[in-house]
């Protein structure tokens, strides 16, 4: 795992809060995590805003950061966000002084409703986590990149293989958050630096600005001068 | 004095402040939280804060991902 998150180039690292196993049956994950990388706890496996609002204020005491990754699922099938706990849960927490940065559907309005309740950043899933089909609906994170352009949007869950995170990233998203994708590749390492390199080729497009789509052919050398 | 941790009865023979009870069931101190009765209870008044019986104690601590 250590290899993993310094091969990816990642910043930050988000961890769950579970109750500790009374018997010491595990150690502390946080042993295992380069210091200088950023901890970001998480309300991972929260099904509502009142265990949501709960785990946060464990999470800042034992970590002493006001930082949270807020995530309220509705549904054990589909690990969607529940939208309307999450904005609950987000005007509390914001209210309590934490960063908010919640994972919600991929869905504008949504995303105005956080932002405007004080949410920090935007975090729109790809797809389904855990689910490795990559972006399944591009015109809307490009319309939320469009409509909201001061906004920092990170693409949280879904994404499969390293074309997945260029995708997103050329839809204007400032970072992708991932977990499975690494976690589950034969060479976990590897495809960490294959997620780095596609992260970065993908801003760089984004910021380079894509040429037009056409339907049809048009010549890229010059049409005079061609021998007859 | 029985109180529920992480929803398992305990029982202790005499009253016990937080702070005994981590020292009781022998915890790591580092990167810990405690709820008690669904409130954190902050780290510097674990020694001040007793238990009474039927207290409900959370002790949580961090573990990898963020999705389930």
């Amino acid at each position: 795992m250590r290899s993993a998150h310094e091969a990816s180039g990642a910043e930050m690292v988000t961890v769950a809060v579970r109750r500790v196993p009374l018997d010491r049956s595990s150690e502390s994950f946080l042993d295992y995590v380069n210091p200088k990388l950023q901890i970001l706890p998480n309300t991972a496996g929260c099904y509502n805003a009142e265990d949501a609002v709960r785990t946060a204020r464990l999470a800042r005491e034992a970590l002493q950061t006001d930082l949270i990754k807020l995530e309220v699922i509705g549904d054990q099938t589909t690990l969607f966000p529940d939208n309307e706990q999450t904005l609950e849960a987000a005007r509390i927490l914001v209210k309590e002084g934490f960063v908010v940065l919640p994972y919600f559907n991929d869905d504008l309005i949504m995303a105005k409703k956080l932002l405007d309740a004080g949410c920090a950043a935007i975090m729109p899933l790809a797809a389904p986590i855990g689910s490795g089909l990559g972006v399944q609906n591009p015109a809307n994170l490009r319309i939320m990149r469009e409509q909201l352009p001061d906004a920092t949007m990170i693409v949280d869950a879904g994404v499969g293989t390293a074309s997945d995170a260029a995708i997103a990233m050329e839809l204007g998203a400032d970072g992708v958050l991932m977990n499975t994708a690494i976690a589950e590749a034969e060479d976990p390492a590897k495809m960490a630096t294959a997620m780095k390199l596609a992260i970065e080729a993908g801003r760089f497009a984004y910021e380079a600005g894509r040429m037009p789509k056409k339907l049809y052919a048009s010549a890229s050398s010059p049409l005079t001068g061609v021998i007859r | 004095m029985k109180v529920f941790v992480n929803g398992e009865l305990k029982d202790f023979g005499s009253a016990i402040s937080l702070a005994d009870l981590i020292t009781e069931l022998d915890l790591p101190v580092a990167r810990i939280a405690i709820e008690l009765n669904r409130e954190v209870v902050r780290r510097s008044d674990w020694g001040s804060t007793m238990l009474k019986d039927e207290d409900r104690i959370e002790i949580v601590h961090f573990v990898g991902g963020g999705k389930n």
